[in-house]
């Protein structure tokens, strides 16, 4: 890695350090020091008793100082020490029960997605303005209108319930058989992906339509080069830039909770789910531990956009440095 | 003019694109002969046709809007007719261009070394440390210090005019025996655009590149060229050898850019020699001679094209589409002491 | 130099700085770039000073500093006596209709949303001076000044060349009848017939109007037209200046003499001479 990135590196790992903190304070305030009331019967869930609510606020130190009270919050939101007082679970053992489920949600959706968007976008470009063009364009729209839930529901009935070819929601683990692993995961994929994939492929379409009216996409015609290299190697390259962003930042959305409706429909109990079930019980522990963990997850995966956008266009390296 | 077989022949070459607004003829029946080692200038200004002209001889103005009609034979392929893989080999490879902006012309994302790589092994078998090594060499034999270093430099880490010279340096990778350079100063410093030009002169001289220099300003064709070819609205109004254009032009749109040249070492003109009005749009070209609104010659015969022909008995070579007698030319060009356009009385 | 009382414009040890800022956590300055280096300048009423310089030079970020569009790091600017630098917003808005800007690009300077009527006549309907049907008249009039037809009042700006879009943007700056029109690279961007137009019309209006003018530019033939004296500008500061005549035909400083040997001589046979006498071109 050269000096420059090293520098970029570097930078925006203590940036994004700062971030984090200033975003756990943030969750705190929210959860903690904000809303009227008192935290402790706030926190003991929806069928309180005295003695419950004494020790909550024993436990939370709600009687503490307000740094105090951050200081316990972390500690306990970090090292795996927060209890639902409504159903008794550790909040921390769920999440992590529940995050192999999100990831595997998330990252097939994603690669599903990008790969799909690339290729629609491109073949779109390529036949801008022709009848396939727009057909896409029409497709294209559609997937973006259409709800996920709502998607994902109408799936699950037909395709799962009704003709029995996917399973009826639910998750397989992996380790246990991962052709069923893989074949619940199908419905819930495509449901998620749908959304973006019309999303995406207008976008790389647009992108791709600028790029290829640059002047060195002519100067690689007029060095000579294939078509097929043309394409990759300069248009397709310069125009992932912004579409690799925007991925990131969608991924790390996705991961952070993004998923939920798609995770309720499925059943598919990952951490979205898990945070659904808790805002209708109104449960603070989990809501407050998945905020903090979503929230950290957009922002590393923002930090990570930043680096891998440095890495893809040298422009954005020389901060602050005369060119030359 | 001897009887070689010229190494560029274009004939009749006629471009027009259609666009929503209507069918725009940019380039209509040009003509012209380029020998090995020859420097041609194409002058003109906005819609010229110059550039479309240039970019068509290397296949890159294809394309489903484009009408593309007449001849141009290069080293005995005919290019307009040739298929895309046959266009391809030809080009970067035995016809190199080069363009005006290096900034916008060079791929951001990838290193100038790399670039230049890539040209070589598009048409080549070179491995990659061999095809680095001619690189370096060949950014070196352009004047750019330092070149080891400097090839593993991404575009907007040089200067423009290391950036063009870079962008000469690919194009001349695989030793073409014919460079198109469209405008390649304009967007430089006059200090940067001087160096360029020497540089493109050396590799003409050096190298017997030939060299279709296309500009808007016939100042930087007076050290370079060997033959000039005057473009206006699509079409060729006069060309010649460079004395014949500078000396004894034919055509008043000519004897404006002529005029409109400043010279450092005369006195000022009190009032900068002009041509009235503005080139017309390509949608509505004017009947006859395209130049007729804006000449102050201009008479009843305008109304019908002049045909491009040699007029001028002694040098067959120079040609050009005025309706003036020669006599009368001579004797309208000259304003104020020196060859201009504008009526007397301004 | 004169006593300032008599200069229209008076520029003293004009600086301007960007500073370079970089660390790993917070910036820190750390280097600056020296735009405009202290410069000196000075332009009579009704007199044109050409202002050459290559990029990099920082003559448009002079013409920025001057006319207060940018702050200045340190350094004066005298208008009319009046010092412009520090001065309060409230304070400089009625000197802007004095000093006033024409721009490089005709197809970015001109609002594209907007139409030429609305373009011209702003200047005169943002400080109060005409509205309505006043307004118009005086528009049309200021189009016909430039060469341009009452007709095009209601037009947008991409109906139009390049050159006449200029045109519009001079109709915009002499709107207001300012005493000094800043104008950054007007021509650089026109095909060369249409430069000596607008420099024509430059010249005409300036007979008529007795404004100012800052005429910057690259090309040192078209400023050497228009201009009275000319100042040189390299790497932020102003190498050499006076009479125009003298400095394009006796330059003293190195880098003008650069600058002049690099203009191109357009004449075969001067050309090949010249190369003859030189030998072995010197680079």
């Amino acid at each position: 890695m050269s000096a420059d990135m090293t520098r970029f590196v570097v930078r925006r790992l203590l940036s994004m350090l700062l971030v984090l903190f200033a975003v756990s304070v943030l969750v705190f305030l929210i959860f903690n020091v904000l809303p009227n009331g008192d935290p402790a019967v706030r926190m003991a869930g929806k069928i309180p008793t005295e003695t419950q609510i004494e020790a909550i606020r024993e436990e939370w130190g709600f009687d503490e100082p307000v740094y105090v009270q951050y200081a316990t919050m972390m500690k306990k939101l970090f090292t795996g020490e927060t209890i639902s007082y409504f159903t008794q679970q550790n909040v921390n053992e769920e999440i992590r029960k529940g995050l192999p489920r999100t990831f595997a949600l998330a990252v097939g959706a994603a690669i599903i997605w990008m790969a799909v968007a690339v290729a629609l976008g491109l073949y779109s470009a390529l036949r801008a303005g022709r009848i396939s063009d727009r057909f896409l364009n029409v497709l294209a729209l559609i997937g973006i209108s259409m709800p996920v839930f709502w998607l994902g529901a109408l799936l699950l009935y037909y395709l799962g319930y009704k003709a029995g070819i996917f399973p009826n929601g639910g998750y397989v683990e992996f380790f246990d058989d991962p052709v069923q692993w893989f074949w619940h995961l199908v419905l819930p994929w495509f449901a998620l992906s749908v959304l973006f994939i019309g999303f995406y492929s207008r976008v790389l379409r647009s992108d791709v339509l600028e790029t290829m009216g640059e002047d060195y996409v002519r100067t690689a015609r007029a060095k000579g080069l294939s078509e097929r290299r043309v394409l990759l190697r300069h248009v397709l390259r310069n125009s992932l830039i912004p579409i690799v962003t925007l991925w990131g930042l969608d991924f790390g959305a996705v991961l952070g909770g993004g998923a939920i409706l798609t995770e309720t429909v499925f059943n598919l109990q990952g951490v979205g789910q898990y945070a659904a079930d808790s805002i209708g019980q109104l449960d603070l522990p989990p809501i407050m531990a998945v905020t903090m963990f979503g929230a950290f997850f957009i922002v590393i995966f923002n930090t990570v956009v930043d680096i891998a956008y440095a890495a893809l266009d040298p422009r954005i390296r020389l901060e602050g440095r005369p060119t030359r | 003019m001897n009887a070689r077989t010229p190494l560029l022949e274009v004939r009749d070459l006629s471009v027009s694109f259609n666009t929503e607004e209507g069918t725009v003829p940019a380039v209509d029946g040009v003509d012209f002969r380029l020998h090995e080692g020859e420097v041609l200038a194409v002058v003109g200004e906005s819609g010229s046709g110059k550039s479309v002209t240039a970019t068509t001889l290397m296949g890159l103005t294809r394309g489903p809007n484009a009408t593309i009609s007449g001849s141009a034979s290069f080293e005995g392929a005919e290019l307009l007719a040739a298929g895309e893989e046959e266009l391809r080999r030809i080009r970067g490879n035995r016809m190199a261009m080069i363009f005006q902006d290096p900034m916008s012309s060079l791929d951001p994302v990838y290193r100038v070394g790399d670039q230049i790589v890539e040209q070589i092994q598009a048409h080549r078998d070179t491995g990659s440390a061999e095809a680095r090594e001619r690189a370096i060499e060949l950014l070196d034999a352009v004047g750019i210090p330092d070149a080891a270093r400097r090839a593993d430099a991404y575009p907007h880490e040089l200067s423009g005019g290391m950036r063009q010279r870079a962008m000469i340096a690919m194009a001349l990778s695989l030793e073409p025996s014919l460079l198109i350079a469209d405008e390649p100063t304009t967007a430089l410093d006059v200090t940067i655009q001087a160096q360029i030009l020497r540089l493109l002169e050396d590799l003409n001289r050096e190298r017997g590149l030939a060299t279709i220099l296309i500009t808007h300003d016939l100042g930087v064709v007076a050290e370079v060229a060997d033959r000039i070819l005057v473009m206006y609205a699509g079409k060729v109004v006069e060309q010649g050898t460079l004395d014949e254009i500078f000396y004894d032009p034919q055509h008043p749109y000519t004897w404006g850019l002529l005029g409109s040249l400043t010279r450092l070492d005369r006195p000022r003109p009190k009032r900068l020699p002009q041509i009235s009005g503005s080139p017309p749009s390509l949608l509505a070209l004017p009947q006859g001679c395209p130049f007729r609104p804006r000449c102050p010659h201009e008479f009843s015969k305008c109304t019908e094209l002049p045909p491009l022909e040699a007029r001028v008995a002694e040098a067959s070579g120079q040609c050009d589409r005025c309706w003036l007698a020669p006599e009368e030319k001579r004797e309208k060009r000259v304003v104020g002491g020196r060859i201009g356009l504008e009526a007397p009385t301004a | 130099m004169s006593t300032s009382g008599e200069h229209l414009l008076e520029v003293t040890d004009l600086v301007k700085h960007f500073p370079i800022k970089s660390g790993l956590l917070f910036s820190r300055q750390v280097d600056s770039v020296r735009a405009v280096d202290g410069v000196d300048l000075h332009v009579s009423a009704g007199e044109t000073l050409g202002l050459v310089g290559e990029s990099g030079s920082g003559k448009s970020t002079l013409c920025r500093a001057v006319l207060q569009l940018l702050e200045p790091t340190s350094g004066s600017v005298r208008f009319e006596g009046r010092e412009l630098v520090g001065l309060r917003q409230r304070r400089l808005r009625p000197l802007r209709r004095e000093m006033q800007m024409i721009f490089q690009d005709p197809y970015a300077s001109l609002n594209p949303r907007r139409r030429v009527g609305q373009i011209v006549g702003g200047p005169l309907k943002l400080n109060g001076i005409a509205s309505g049907v006043e307004l118009r008249r005086r528009v049309e009039e200021l189009l016909d000044r430039v060469g341009l037809s009452p007709e095009h009042h209601d037009r947008f700006p991409h109906e139009f060349s390049g050159g006449q879009r200029q045109r519009i943007g001079i109709a915009r700056a002499i709107a207001l009848k300012p005493k000094l029109i800043v104008a950054d690279e007007p021509v650089s961007a026109l095909d060369v017939s249409i430069q000596a137009q607008i420099v024509n019309l430059l010249d005409d209006l300036q007979d008529e109007l007795g404004v100012a003018y800052v005429f910057v530019a690259h090309d040192i033939g078209v400023v050497r037209h228009i201009s009275d004296r000319i100042a040189v500008m390299h790497h932020g500061k102003i190498v050499e200046h006076g009479d125009v005549d003298q400095v394009c035909e006796r330059p003293r400083d190195d880098y003008t003499k650069k600058l002049l040997a690099a203009v191109p001589v357009p004449d075969p046979r001067e050309s090949r001479e010249r190369r003859q006498r030189a030998g072995s071109a010197p680079g």
